[in-house]
């Protein structure tokens, strides 16, 4: 047992054990929802009689998913996609999202109401005096197959707003940067941006809103120099996402574009961390005593989190050691047993909030890093 | 452990982001930088006028003076440098550490960048043909042929992205404090000890530290640094230069292709300037852009290929406080394989052949770090895709070529070293536009006279000779 795991209270070892409680008792409901051939997927019930253990017998907590083979990636390219609907939920309208695709067939993932599940579950983390129930929002990231633009605008509706998107294919900007036309990438950041400006100065009443790290700085100048600044123009809540969010950034967006934390700057800033597999992880609480340290902590139990051991994927690391991030998605639309994230960090501890473990300082896996393209978001 | 704090404006930020900077074969820190990301340079630069104007405080006489002191302290003075007090060895170990160079290279650098410096009003003097520097300083003047001249400045400061591991290239930035326009300067991963200590010297020598901007950082603070500021220098590769190319905010500073080229009224004497030869192929481990990359002549080029490789074949790996090593390390291992790769396939080509090949193996491979030994090949055409080559160590190629076609199949060539009385061939190199120095006489293409402009000059980047007329208003104006 680490030092860090002794510093945890027995309040939130209590919580942490009916969390895990919780998780086991999901799992195991997940796993009947899938491999049952009533209701399980034309995939998986594939890919049942490949496992030298039987699901439905052999799982019987979370932990018995390292049974299962590592997920792989290649498996979400190309189609037909409709291998991965569950036939309990056969006949529903089905949205399919993708991720990548600068070269090759993006991965792909159907989703019928996750989305919009993680977002309600989501907004319900945001403080209603900085995120105003009823308000409008911006959406200022990805847009085309990504399933962030209906997630945002879902959650600006869900809390009874309108939500504003501007166009942005992430396709053509890492393709840009590949190409090396830095200038061209410049015009094109430029592009997005200007479009946030129009909608944020045309009287939408936008006080709420989404924006990549890059994005929100690029808006946050673009705005300085037309005189104004996000709070001028109504902001008060931003969420914002992306790898590349890293404590110097936060340090940097709070302290010298945001004026402060909420209560000396006006607006309140969290970060978050999501993909089409997972959905969305809340942050602990950003503060500068901490150094604005980022940790993250996975939706559980629809999705949980590990970091495990660079040379074996099915050991956890200690509290606060480092190791690569292992994905489990766990809701009745889509079950992913252990996906390696192409992101490395630091295991947390459980908190009050949420008594599960979580994940700081996450960043490229450093056997990827060098292959890994950044563009604006 | 030497902790390395961006500078805003001459204000040390503290940074949440650290890098360490590693012994090139012990993989030992031996620093830690602090990192920005390109908001913060976005938001500096939105201040860079303050730069300037802080510097128009100061006349050019003033700052000239400022920075012949700041030469001497460089070069010689215990200096703070981030959370430290670095001595000369300090900085020439630390340097040499990281960057793989041999100390005593790192002490020739710095020799270099001093000299620049306390030297810098007749570099000006010659830079802007004798101008009297106050009309940079006003926008115009009277150049005494009663004519009004002006020169408007384009940019309140310069930025560069610096690169990882030469030391003799600050040379180039040095000139921008003189003439009044502040530093945004992205320091290279393994070699920000100069910029730092340089920094660090102008403002021990009384030159106003809002001018300095110090972002450490990754591509995102480069890439800033580039956008942001209207001119700015890049280091970088034939890809990185082509980029830019035509771009006039960006002077781009690439492989330099340098050339020695023997007509055939002297060839049959080649031996006579064989060390020559061998200094311009050799001199700071064949790692500058001024370093001679190929050698072209009609006639004798095997045995001039196979006279250099006896002096240089045998040079071996030393360790880097020898005062005899002449080789520097590639820090990073992949870049000495993927070259020696790139020179295996160049030597695959029928009628290329190593001079060398007696000499051993070329790639040494240690733990952390790797070498690439030196290398002459033999062309026996300028078809020959190695002809066209340049790489990070001591590497030439010696092609036949007749004499009526090299002008047209040199390419470009940062230094052309031209050796004829054929005053014909000297009329048609002065013209040929692929070559920017041209070298008339056994010049090593490692030498420069400072007082000549290098790859472009810096006057002209940097202000914009225009048009400036005055006449008096028929009545007074009002005054308040």
């Amino acid at each position: 047992m680490s030092t860090a795991d002794t510093a945890i209270s027995d309040e939130v070892k209590q919580k942490a054990a009916e969390a895990k409680d919780s998780l086991n008792e999901h799992t195991l409901k997940t796993v009947h929802w899938h491999f049952s051939d009533e209701t399980g997927s034309p995939f998986w019930l594939a890919k049942k009689s490949e496992l030298k253990f039987d699901p439905l017998k052999d799982v019987k907590s979370f932990d018995d998913l390292k049974k299962f083979p590592e997920f792989e990636d290649e498996w979400l390219r190309g189609g037909p996609v409709d291998r991965w609907i569950p036939k309990g939920h056969q006949g529903k309208p089905t949205y399919v999202f993708e991720t990548g695709g600068t070269t090759g067939i993006p991965k792909s993932r159907v989703v019928i109401e996750d989305h919009w599940k993680d977002y309600e579950l989501f907004s319900d983390t945001l403080p209603d005096e900085y995120f105003p129930k009823g308000s409008n929002w911006l959406m200022l990231g990805p847009s085309g197959p990504r399933r962030l633009r209906l997630a945002v605008e879902h959650l600006a509706q869900h809390r009874g707003g309108i939500c504003f998107c501007i166009d942005l294919d992430p396709r053509w900007v890492v393709k840009l940067i590949k190409k090396g036309w830095m200038e061209h990438l410049e015009e094109y950041k430029k592009h997005c941006v200007d479009q946030a400006v129009t909608v944020l100065t045309a009287g939408h009443d936008i006080k709420c809103m989404f924006a990549t790290p890059k994005l929100l700085e690029s808006l946050g100048e673009a705005l300085e120099e037309k005189g104004t600044s996000l709070q001028e123009v109504g902001i008060k809540g931003i969420f914002s996402g992306g790898t590349e969010f890293t404590p110097q950034w936060t340090k940097f967006c709070v302290e010298e574009m945001l004026g402060g934390p909420a209560s000396e700057g006006g607006i309140y800033m969290t970060p978050t961390y999501g993909n089409t597999l997972m959905g969305l992880a809340c942050s602990k609480p950003i503060t500068a005593e901490q150094g604005y340290k980022i940790s993250y902590y996975a939706p559980q139990p629809r999705a949980a989190t590990e970091v495990v051991s660079f040379d074996d994927y099915n050991q956890v690391v200690g509290y606060g050691e480092t190791g690569r991030v292992k994905l489990y998605t766990l809701t009745d639309e889509f079950f992913v047993p252990g996906f390696m994230e192409r992101d490395e960090g630091e295991r947390e501890a459980p908190f009050e909030t949420y008594p599960w473990d979580g994940v700081s300082g996450v960043r490229p896996f450093h056997e990827l890093a060098t292959s890994t393209t950044v563009g604006v978001y | 452990m030497i902790t390395l704090s961006p500078l805003r404006w001459g204000k040390p930020y503290e940074s949440l982001d650290h890098t360490n900077v590693v012994h090139f074969d012990t993989g030992e820190p031996i620093a830690r930088i602090g990192n920005v990301g390109g908001g913060i340079v976005g938001k500096d630069m939105r201040q860079a006028h303050k730069a300037r104007e802080t510097l128009l405080q100061h006349s050019t006489d003033d700052l000239i003076e400022r920075c012949k002191r700041a030469a001497v302290l460089f070069e010689s003075a215990d200096l703070t440098v981030g959370d430290s007090t670095q001595s000369v060895d300090q900085f020439v170990h630390q340097q040499s550490a990281s960057t793989g160079l041999p100390e005593h290279m790192c002490r020739s650098n710095m020799t270099k960048n001093s000299f620049v410096l306390s030297n810098i009003d007749q570099i000006l003097d010659c830079l802007t043909r004798g101008l009297d520097l106050s009309i940079l300083s006003r926008g115009y003047g009277e150049e005494g042929r009663g004519v009004t001249v002006s020169y408007q400045c384009q940019s309140p400061v310069l930025g560069a992205v610096l690169p990882n591991n030469s030391p003799g290239v600050h040379t180039l930035w040095l000139p921008a404090i003189p003439l009044q326009i502040g530093l945004a300067l992205k320091p290279g991963s393994q070699e920000p000890w100069t910029p730092y200590r340089m920094v660090s010297a102008f403002i021990e020598a009384g030159i106003p530290k809002e001018a300095f901007g110090l972002y450490p950082g990754g591509h995102d603070a480069g890439g800033a640094i580039m956008t942001k500021t209207p001119r700015s220098m890049i280091f970088g590769s034939a890809q990185t230069v082509a980029q830019h190319e035509g771009n006039p905010k960006v002077q781009a500073h690439g492989p330099g292709f340098s050339k020695i080229l023997i007509c055939d009224d002297v060839v049959d004497d080649w031996e006579n300037y064989l060390d020559m030869m061998v200094e311009s192929v050799l001199s700071n481990s064949g790692r500058s852009c001024i370093n001679c990359s190929g050698i072209w002549a009609s006639r004798h080029t095997r045995e001039i290929a196979a006279a250099i490789a006896d002096r240089i074949g045998e040079v071996n790996v030393l360790p880097p406080s020898d005062p005899d090593a002449a080789l520097a390390a590639f820090t990073v291992k992949a870049m000495a394989t993927g070259t020696w790769s790139m020179v295996e396939q160049d030597l695959a080509e029928s009628g290329v052949e190593d001079m060398t090949a007696a000499f051993g193996e070329k790639l040494i491979e240690r733990d952390h770090c790797a070498y690439l030994r030196p290398m002459v090949v033999h062309a026996n055409s300028p078809d020959r895709a190695v002809a066209a080559k340049e790489y990070m160590f001591p590497f030439v190629s010696v092609v036949e070529c007749p004499q009526a076609e090299m002008l047209k199949r040199i390419g470009p060539t940062l230094v052309g070293t031209v050796l004829t009385a054929d005053q014909s061939f000297i009329d048609a190199a002065g013209s040929c536009v692929e070559i920017d120095r041209l070298n008339v006489g056994p010049i090593p293409t490692n030498r420069l006279n400072w007082l000549q402009p290098h790859e472009g000059n810096i006057i002209e980047f940097l202000f914009r000779s225009r048009a400036y007329q005055m006449a008096d208003l028929p009545v007074a104006a009002m005054t308040k």
